[in-house]
């Protein structure tokens, strides 16, 4: 039984099969064959990595570090990385939920990318993405890791503009792309700092080391670079909203559920740094979650189109769990990353479902009133809802408990801000649930004559939008949808914190952690309240919105203000400076790159031509010039034998 | 006052001077080659000269070789310079100066 | 003391050719001064007793290289007088004096040094160099040779080449067949020069000699204008 765990390699490589065989084959298989192929392969990850968590459940909690080699990678002198797999309580807990929501995602996609012409490359891509997360979370050194970091941002990149004949989806790839790079370059000094330190890249060499806390400091900033960038932290959130440009599987399993949680996940892969970092570090973690998760809540709240919601809703819930890493519970943060992927995710798929039945319309304000129509949809998509606000029994109640609970250990304001930034994501999700399943219908269906008009002679009230023909989708979208639910539903029950006995996460992860869990010293008085008082801020968040939107009682402008819903100018900021004063930065160090680096190569081959054609001149071609060089030599000869003779 | 090795010596020594300096100076490809007959003569009576006073007929062979040696060299030169002088008959040595640059 | 003459006027000869050589503005003239130097270190070597080689430097040196470039002289005329007055290369006769005068010291001062010491320039004899026999090979006297009974000096290169330096002897000849057909290919000139076939010419052994039927033989002008072409008188007209 403890050999499973070292079937660890078996998880990537179903869907880097996949991935082969579809790049073969995956045009001649065509629809839907070729993503049955790719689900399969998902499946078959899912099914090693339940194999992997039993085998390393099956060992004693101190060996749970299962170790699998496969090759030497680089083995260049000091550095020795190796291709190597790293099985923990950590990698297993991550690679469950990914391969499991990929696979659901997968079987989604057959559904949602029906017709499409491209439907293979689609599935080449997803297992591409796979495999590259795969590799991300179980490598066990820094190396492998950021291979797999720089392969989700490509096929993030790949899938974001997968429509790439518009010219906007294209850009919103590269913005993806490009905003991922400049986080990369804080993991790679952050590497290039730990093999200095260390001499070693790899974990087990990294986080058994002692450190001085300078240096611990510098690479757990700079590993949060990285984390920002890949996670969507503020300043460099602003692909995630503009990679809504993808077809929304892409968006449920890259930006809600497994890419965007990397950087969660690095930072706790690295524990021990950050626990050996100045104080103030965790801090600066925490301050940014928090900041994120304020300001991308309040963006948010005025955003019409429901995957830009959604998007947004994804960095706010980030800037949590960023919270909670700060604070030390690792987790809380954990576990709000695999509730959140599976209310996310759902609420991602769901969405998609209302904009295929919507025939691809993705602004709210020409829904309303598809609760009938799609009833599959909308039950599940109310169960997110209510996960997402933090309704008990749902799963998000739970984590959402222990991010707070994390934040008011770390600093009572923290905690106050971070309640309102729960109460206003209850606020924006009921928005959306409202907007999008009750009220009136802001479109008419031609041909039935329908819900629009009340009475006949109303058309003043009612409204006539645009024509829309919505209808629940295929089973294989709605299955995953259903199973999505379910999850959303129950996955709180597996850190349950009444008793310690309950606590089956935390007991779980402690190995990985290294004993850096901050413990809360509130009493079990305190968490009740905080639980409540966390209750009350979501209900009365879901109240708010209930009483604007559904009734139209208030005056939504007063709260959608425009500036919110362009993002408090920070896109345009950005944009601007990237324009102007960015461009004039970059021409500059082109013009310096062009004229001193390439200059000076240049300039040694100038000099030698110039040196050349100098010389040059001593040939004359006059055959008694050289004829006197040779005289010349001659004496010199002479005029040195000379000097070695005796008289 | 004897004649000894050391004035054949300098005599072929002075020779050998000249032949130089003519080299270097005149223009026509024939009298340079000359020139150079003057000093492989002078050369010639170097060999000798020490042949006798280290009582070793190596140098008297030398002779014998170099002599021959400078027959076939003439002849080559010669019809190097017949070949050149056909196409152009006032070529001075410094009309051929092709392996210039 | 006959030496003593014999090297002072065979010096002064030679060196007055050598100066004539350089100085002479036409060719012939320059060949005619060399002839002069040439017998005069013909001269020379007979002082040393190194008779043969004085024969063979007045039969191949005097008798055939300066012959040779009197005929290349004359045949291609290039007996014009080269302006000696003016020097195209800058610095040219001021460098070649200097490096004349440079090798004439540089060789005197030689002259003086060790020849034979320890520390001596020249490398030591090569034992394989001089004859096998462990004798001197310059004249000896008599009782002291072995087994010859002529040893004059044309004997005793004979011997010499013929044993010790047989090899490079073989190379030489090899050395002047190449010369000659070196000679031959460069002064061959065109290809069609030399594949052109002979003019004709009428002689005894050709063909028609009276006229009848060999074009090549008959004379077009010698034909009747009228009849030789009647097309080119219509075309006159």
């Amino acid at each position: 039984m403890e050999q499973l765990a070292e079937l660890v390699w078996l998880v990537p490589l179903f869907p880097l099969a996949g991935f082969l065989f579809l790049m073969v084959a995956g045009r001649r298989l065509g629809e839907p064959i070729a993503g049955w192929v790719a689900t399969a392969a998902m499946g078959g990850s899912f099914a090693a990595s339940i194999l992997v968590f039993l085998g390393l459940r099956s060992l004693p909690s101190e060996e749970r570090f299962v170790s699998v080699k496969l090759f030497d990678w680089v083995p260049a002198g000091d550095l020795d990385v190796s291709f190597g797999f790293l099985a923990d309580p950590l990698s297993v807990t991550m690679i469950l939920f990914i391969t499991g929501v990929a696979t659901l995602i997968h079987l989604y996609s057959i559904g949602y990318m029906h017709g499409d012409e491209n439907f293979s490359k689609f599935f080449i891509y997803l297992n591409m993405f796979a495999f590259s997360m795969l590799l991300l979370v179980l490598g066990d050194n820094l190396l492998l890791t950021f291979l797999g970091w720089e392969g989700v941002g490509a096929c993030s990149y790949f899938l974001i503009s997968f429509w790439f004949t518009d010219e906007a989806n294209s850009s919103a790839g590269k913005k993806a792309f490009i905003t991922n790079r400049v986080g990369d370059f804080g993991f790679m000094l952050a590497t290039f700092l730990a093999f200095l330190t260390f001499g070693s890249i790899n974990y087990d060499t990294m986080l058994s080391g002692t450190i001085s806390s300078t240096t611990a400091s510098a690479i757990a900033l700079l590993l949060f670079v990285g984390a920002m960038g890949k996670s969507a932290q503020f300043p460099l959130y602003l692909w995630l909203p503009d990679a809504m440009a993808g077809p929304t599987p892409v968006s449920a399993l890259i930006h809600a559920a497994t890419m965007v949680t990397s950087g969660v996940y690095l930072l706790t892969r690295v524990n021990p740094i950050i626990a050996a970092s100045a104080t103030w570090v965790p801090d600066v973690i925490a301050w940014v979650g928090l900041f994120t998760a304020l300001f991308a809540a309040t963006i948010a709240v005025a955003q019409n189109d429901i995957k830009k919601v959604l998007a947004y809703s994804t960095v706010s819930q980030l800037g949590f769990m960023f919270v909670a890493v700060g604070s030390g519970f690792y987790v809380a943060a954990i576990f709000h990353m695999i509730t959140h992927a599976f209310f996310k995710a759902l609420l991602f798929l769901g969405s998609g479902s209302v904009i295929h039945g919507m025939s691809n319309d993705q602004d709210m304000r020409n829904y309303g009133g598809l609760q009938k129509l799609m009833p599959i949809t909308s039950m599940t998509m109310i169960v997110g809802w209510l996960a997402i606000s933090g309704v008990p029994p749902f799963a998000g109640f739970w984590s959402k408990d222990e991010v707070l609970l994390a934040a008011w250990t770390n600093n009572r304001p923290m905690w106050f801000l971070l309640l309102i930034a729960a109460i206003m994501t209850a606020f924006y999700m009921t928005r959306l649930v409202i907007m999008t399943f009750f009220g009136d219908p802001r479109w008419s269906d031609a041909g039935t004559g329908a819900a629009g008009e009340a009475a006949p002679g109303a058309t003043a009230a009612a409204t006539v939008g645009p024509e829309r023909h919505p209808h629940e989708s295929p089973w294989q979208m709605t299955l995953p949808l259903v199973a999505l639910a379910g999850l959303a539903a129950v996955a709180g029950f597996m850190n349950l914190p009444f008793t310690d006995d309950l606590k089956f996460l935390y007991h779980w992860l402690e190995p990985s952690l290294f004993g850096n869990e901050v413990h809360s010293e509130a009493g079990t008085a305190t968490k009740w309240i905080i639980a409540f008082i966390a209750i009350a801020g979501g209900l009365t968040g879901l109240a708010a919105a209930g009483s604007v939107y559904f009734s139209s009682t208030r005056d939504r402008n007063s709260i959608e203000r425009p500036i919110m819903a362009d993002g408090w100018g920070y896109d345009r900021a950005v944009t601007a400076f990237m324009g102007g004063p960015g461009r004039h930065l970059f021409n500059a160090i082109t013009t310096f790159d062009d004229v001193v680096v390439d200059g000076i190569v240049n300039g040694v081959a100038k000099s030698a031509r110039v040196v050349g054609l100098g010389l040059r001149g001593l040939q004359s071609g006059y055959v008694r010039s050289y004829a006197l060089g040779i005289g010349t030599g001659a004496i010199a000869l002479l005029v040195y034998f000379v000097t070695r003779a005796t008289f | 006052m004897d004649v000894t090795s050391t004035w054949y010596l300098v005599l072929a020594a002075l020779i050998f001077a000249i032949g130089a300096y003519g080299l270097l100076i005149r223009r026509n490809p024939l009298v340079m080659f000359m020139c150079v007959e003057l000093m492989l003569n002078s050369v010639n009576l170097t060999f000798v000269t020490f042949g006798r006073e280290l009582r070793d007929l190596g140098g008297e062979v030398s002779v014998f070789f170099v002599l021959v040696v400078a027959a076939a060299e003439v002849v080559i030169g010669l019809a190097l310079v017949v070949a050149i002088t056909r196409r152009r008959p006032d070529a001075t040595i410094d009309d051929i100066s092709v392996l210039k640059g | 003391m006959v030496e003593l003459i014999v090297f002072i006027v065979a010096g002064a000869f030679a060196l007055i050719g050598a100066m004539g050589v350089v100085t002479a503005r036409n060719p012939v003239h320059a060949a005619l001064f060399m002839v002069m130097t040439l017998f005069s270190v013909a001269v020379l070597f007979l002082a040393q007793d190194a008779q043969f080689l004085a024969a063979v430097q007045v039969i191949v040196y005097a008798g055939a290289i300066v012959v040779l470039f009197l005929f290349v002289i004359m045949l291609l005329g290039v007996d014009q007088s080269e302006d000696l007055s003016i020097e195209p290369i800058v610095g040219q006769r001021s460098l070649a004096a200097l490096v004349g005068l440079g090798i004439a010291i540089m060789a005197i001062v030689f002259v003086q040094a060790d020849i034979t010491g320890e520390r001596s320039v020249t490398a030591p004899k090569l034992d394989s160099i001089t004859t096998q026999v462990d004798q001197p090979a310059v004249t000896l006297p008599d009782d002291q040779i072995v087994g010859t009974e002529n040893n004059s000096n044309i004997a005793q290169l004979g011997r010499v080449v013929f044993t010790d330096y047989i090899f490079a002897f073989e190379i030489t000849a090899l050395l002047l067949t190449i010369a000659v057909v070196g000679a031959v290919v460069l002064a061959r000139g065109r290809d069609d020069e030399l594949l052109q076939p002979m003019p004709e010419r009428a002689s005894f052994w050709n063909e028609d000699l009276h006229g009848n039927g060999d074009a090549a033989d008959a004379n077009p002008a010698d034909a009747n204008p009228a009849d030789a072409d009647p097309a080119g008188t219509g075309a006159h007209a």
